[in-house]
């Protein structure tokens, strides 16, 4: 009986067998693929550069591939991968939702990237420094993005290509304690997908 | 059930017809296209997504895609790929995201939902799971 189940557990790994290649990051360095069984544990994990697992449900050998070799197999693949999502960050003044002055030619930036992509959408997403309470924040950096999503839809930009979300003071850019006024943290990203 | 279908409703209404949009095609190459529920539906550049879409590749096609949180794909000829799942809270960044690629390739760059939580992001074979920790790679399945 043993033996049948080690068998079918052998065809099952021979005959359904997914090739992973594992491929160095961008700006976060080579991250990682868990293969999991049914329940989520991990029973392997790819995390080295150009790493392949051979896998056949939770059965997984793994060998190493080339830059040169994934170029030939995968080129074409990965050269239809969508451009990276651009980002411009516009700043406010302390506690409003007016922008700073330095901010304007950011706003130029941005709306020329949304020409030059095609099937763009854009994303607002507001966010605070740690001054007053997180429900407050989440309230304020929602404002700060709907300011700058009308204003992008009066710059001629379609309003069902522009969403506007609050992060609140969860992403500062400059990591402070609670109640500290910090003028980086209280902007604005543009994402430009 | 008419209190659920009343709620569903309202958060229907809130979330407006941007955010049911789970992402949007954006380079297509050959033969590609977007079935939904029994329908074909012509692959363009700016043709939204919906959870449940499945994207369907020709010998020749080839399909990218980028969701709302950053993550990218793209389908290599002669593929099926099933966006089965796609919740994401633009505020917090908690989300799920599976997807079923039941044939052919597919190259992905994970986003916000991978970056939260290890393995939100799954991708299923017709023998595997695949949970994503924050990263670029390439699932082919050999037939």
């Amino acid at each position: 009986m043993r033996v049948l189940a080690v068998l079918a557990l052998l065809l099952l790994a021979a005959c359904a067998r997914d090739t992973v290649t594992l491929l160095p990051g961008g700006a976060g360095g080579t991250g990682a693929v868990a293969v999991l069984d049914e329940d989520g544990g991990a029973v392997a994990v790819i995390d080295q550069p150009y790493q392949v697992g051979k896998v056949g449900g939770i059965q997984v050998s793994t060998e190493t591939t080339s830059a040169e070799e994934v170029a030939a197999a995968y080129g074409a693949l990965l050269e239809a991968l969508p451009p990276k999502p651009a980002v411009f960050v516009l700043y406010f003044r302390e506690g409003s939702t007016r922008l700073t002055d330095g901010s304007l030619p950011n706003l130029e930036r941005l709306l020329r990237e949304v020409d030059a992509r095609p099937g763009a959408e854009v994303q607002v997403t507001g966010h605070t420094d740690t001054v007053g309470k997180v429900e407050d924040n989440d309230v304020l950096s929602r404002d700060r993005a709907d300011v700058v999503r009308q204003t992008l839809i009066g710059r001629g930009l379609p309003p069902d290509l522009v969403i506007a979300v609050g992060r609140g003071e969860r992403e500062p850019v400059v990591q402070t304690e609670d109640e500290v006024d910090e003028p980086q943290n209280r902007r604005v990203e543009v994402t430009v997908r | 059930m008419l209190q659920r279908l009343l709620i569903g409703t309202l958060i229907a209404l809130m979330a407006g017809p941007a955010f049911a949009d789970i992402g949007r095609v954006k380079t297509v190459t050959g033969d590609a296209s977007i079935e939904r529920g029994g329908e074909l539906l012509k692959a363009e550049s700016g043709v939204t997504l919906q959870e449940s879409d499945v994207l369907v590749t020709g010998p020749d096609g080839k399909l990218g895609v980028t969701f709302v949180d950053n993550s990218r794909f793209s389908a290599g000829p002669d593929s099926r790929v099933e966006l089965s799942r796609f919740r994401f809270n633009a505020t917090t960044h908690d989300g799920e995201f599976d997807t079923r690629l039941r044939k052919g390739s597919l190259a992905i760059i994970s986003g916000q939902i991978a970056k939260r939580k290890p393995d939100a992001m799954k991708v299923r074979t017709p023998s595997s799971i695949l949970g994503v920790r924050g990263t670029e790679f390439v699932v082919e399945v050999s037939q």
